[in-house]
């Protein structure tokens, strides 16, 4: 399961998705909105984002992971819209026979996620500023790999 | 030609429009339509070059030629998860 939505992010339903009997490991990732960025207080948060390329990245993201892990099954689903404090923006869900191969592609997929997916978040601060965040850091992002599809192996 | 490109996050707040179309040379590349862009609108000067331009949704390097290219954007530095 890809998908974008504009819903509550039901993650007992994502880590559902990705059971399979011939797992013993399933790993759920819930990222969700953080009240305190050091001493600033944040009010909301707010995604958008480019929906037909964010599915078709994020899918390539996991033909990606499945070449580098022997994982079973992958969900991403990620939240657009108003995202208030402790409410998740973001659930990732690997399962795999042994553990190992679930924890380090979930944290691999969430990395490259962040870095590459075209997603972006507006930051509703309490003390009235707002911004989009478009990070500094590095400058412009890599330029993704190409698809697995065009990739030697 | 004119190829329209779709506009996200800061950029789409700052022009108050999800899209601008571009006047651009039929032989044109996506460094071509960098320039444009700014040219058009020098507001974007700064976030465009830390920006990448996606071309049918991928990410395109910039001596792509743009000939073919069907949906064109704005890619600003992404902040999801």
């Amino acid at each position: 399961m890809i998908s974008i939505t504009d819903k509550p992010i039901d993650s007992t339903a994502v880590l559902a998705s990705v059971s399979d009997p011939d797992c013993g490991a399933n790993v759920l990732f819930v990222g969700t909105t953080r009240r305190m960025t050091g001493q600033r207080e944040t009010t909301r948060l707010e995604y958008e984002c480019y929906e037909a390329m964010a599915v078709s990245k994020m899918e390539s993201l996991v033909a990606l992971a499945h070449e580098q892990w022997p994982i079973a099954k992958v969900s991403i689903v990620h939240r657009v819209g108003v995202v208030e404090i402790e409410t998740a923006s973001i659930a990732v869900a690997v399962s795999s026979p042994h553990r190992s191969a679930s924890f380090e592609a979930a944290s691999w997929l969430l990395e490259r996620l962040k870095q590459e997916v075209p997603v972006w978040k507006r930051e509703i601060w309490a003390d009235g500023q707002e911004e989009w965040v478009h990070p500094e850091t590095g400058g412009l992002p890599e330029l993704p790999e190409r698809d697995p599809s065009e990739a030697s192996p | 030609m004119i190829k329209r490109v779709l506009l996200f996050a800061s950029a789409k707040e700052t022009l108050g429009q999800d899209s601008v179309d571009l006047e651009l040379a039929a032989d044109a590349t996506v460094a071509d339509l960098r320039k444009q862009l700014v040219n058009d609108y020098p507001v974007l000067n700064d976030l465009v070059a830390r920006s990448h331009i996606a071309v049918d949704q991928q990410f395109a390097l910039d001596d792509m030629s743009l000939t073919d290219a069907r949906e064109v954007a704005l890619i600003p530095p992404v902040s999801g998860g």
